[in-house]
């Protein structure tokens, strides 16, 4: 169950901008091992926050218009999105009790 | 609820995973715990050309793997957190861990490691990930056909950018003395790269950009002129710093804060041991951790031996 959905350029608007709800991205590239870090971190947020907040993840490698449309020079990268705009972002490995305050304030913003 | 243990290892890079293989096939019981994945900094090197027993060479992530495998294979048992502080509790050990888990043990091995250092100037953090980066491994291919500058005149600034000729189309090493602490193989490299050019004796002051970087301020310190670099990106590799502030005090620092060990890789705290680049030591390898592990393994053996026979 749960899990990060894995999206790509073909399915951005889709999945990402015309989500209802926030939308967390992971933009990530295999070659990264900070990017390996916090996968399982971002796995867990997936089912922590089913319901709540949609986890999905980007290879930049894979698709580089994304990841240049959103002007990403370094990753990992996180971005939350709502309603298709950015409302909030982290760069770099960050452990997993910050990353949950961050999930935890953009939620209760948004109520 | 407090758990126990004989040993616990605090960070599972090259250190404390030899610690943990050797422990573990000691028949302690013993934990580590790791803040991200297994093989810490280790895992984010893109290639490793000089850990013996690796003829081609290995990825960091791919010996990373390897390593934890086989510590789990003598029962290590290996998980996710982060501990915030240790307390002293008569003969024993309690670690409190950032979820409130409280876990007592008989002796405890340091291998928290340490982060690349930062340069502590304006516009360093506002644009992290829009052109400064710690991780060329990671970052370099957003750099394709741009201009980079590398900061700092160690190994690791040398060998980082020696892989970025692949992507960019010219790399500044700025530095700031005018000899370089690099060994020979790594100086040799980096001058015969058409790409790569010097800077010598200068220092960054700010990093300029809006939404993205696109100028350095560098100041020479010989003449003490400012100029602006046009650049795309930043790579900071100015050193380490270790991982010790959890500690708060309980076993001696030097000056810059790495652990001080004596060679049996003991702190001033008995039954507390440190190992890798924590510890106040001249070779950050991954080699040299390992064997800082293995010792610091053995000595906690003898620690407990010694300490716990009633028990």
């Amino acid at each position: 169950m749960g899990g990060a959905l894995k999206v790509s350029s073909d399915s951005w608007q889709k999945e990402v901008l015309e989500a209802e709800g926030p939308v967390l991205v992971d933009f990530w590239a295999s070659w990264c091992g900070p990017c390996m870090m916090i996968a399982p971190i971002v796995e867990e947020m997936a089912t922590e926050y089913a319901g709540k907040l949609k986890v999905v993840k980007l290879n930049t490698d894979e698709n580089p218009d994304i990841a240049s449309r959103y002007k990403i020079m370094g990753i990992p990268t996180l971005i939350f999105f709502k309603d298709g705009t950015i409302a909030d972002q982290i760069v770099g490995a960050v452990p997993k009790t910050q990353l949950k305050a961050k999930i935890d304030s953009l939620l209760i913003a948004k109520q | 609820m407090s758990e126990k243990y004989d040993v616990a290892i605090i960070g599972g890079g090259p250190a404390g995973l030899t610690a943990g293989l050797y422990t573990s096939r000691a028949g302690i019981k013993s934990l580590l715990i790791e803040k991200g994945v297994p093989g810490g900094l280790m895992a984010a090197t893109y290639w490793i050309e000089n850990y013996p027993g690796f003829d081609e060479g290995i990825s960091g992530l791919d010996l990373s793997k390897k390593m934890e495998k086989q510590a789990r294979r003598f029962g290590l048992d290996l998980r996710t957190g982060s501990i915030d502080d240790i307390r002293i509790n008569g003969k024993e050990k309690v670690l409190i861990s950032d979820n409130g888990t409280e876990i007592s043990t008989k002796a405890v091995i340091i291998a928290t490691g340490s982060d690349p250092k930062k340069l502590n100037v304006e516009g360093e953090e506002r644009l992290r990930g829009k052109g400064v980066s710690y991780c060329a491994t990671c970052d370099g291919a957003f750099f394709r056909d741009k201009k980079v500058a590398v900061i700092g005149g160690g190994n690791s600034a040398l060998q980082e950018a020696i892989f970025l000729t692949r992507f960019a189309e010219e790399i500044f090493i700025v530095h700031r003395r005018d000899t370089l602490r690099a060994t020979k193989i790594n100086q040799e490299k980096a001058f015969s790269e058409s790409k790569i050019k010097f800077i010598w004796d200068s220092v960054v002051e700010k990093i300029e950009g809006n939404e993205t970087l696109s100028s350095i301020r560098l100041k020479n310190l010989r003449s003490k002129e400012s100029e602006n670099l046009r650049v795309d990106g930043i790579f900071i590799y100015i050193g380490s710093s270790p991982n010790t502030e959890f500690l708060r005090g309980l076993v001696k620092l030097d000056y810059y804060r790495f652990i001080i060990t004596d060679e049996k890789m003991a702190t001033s705290v008995p039954g507390i041991y440190a190992a890798g680049d924590v510890r106040a030591n001249d070779l950050k390898q991954i080699v040299t951790a390992a064997g800082d592990g293995a010792i610091a393994a053995l000595s906690a053996e003898r620690y407990i031996e010694e300490n716990f026979r009633q028990d």
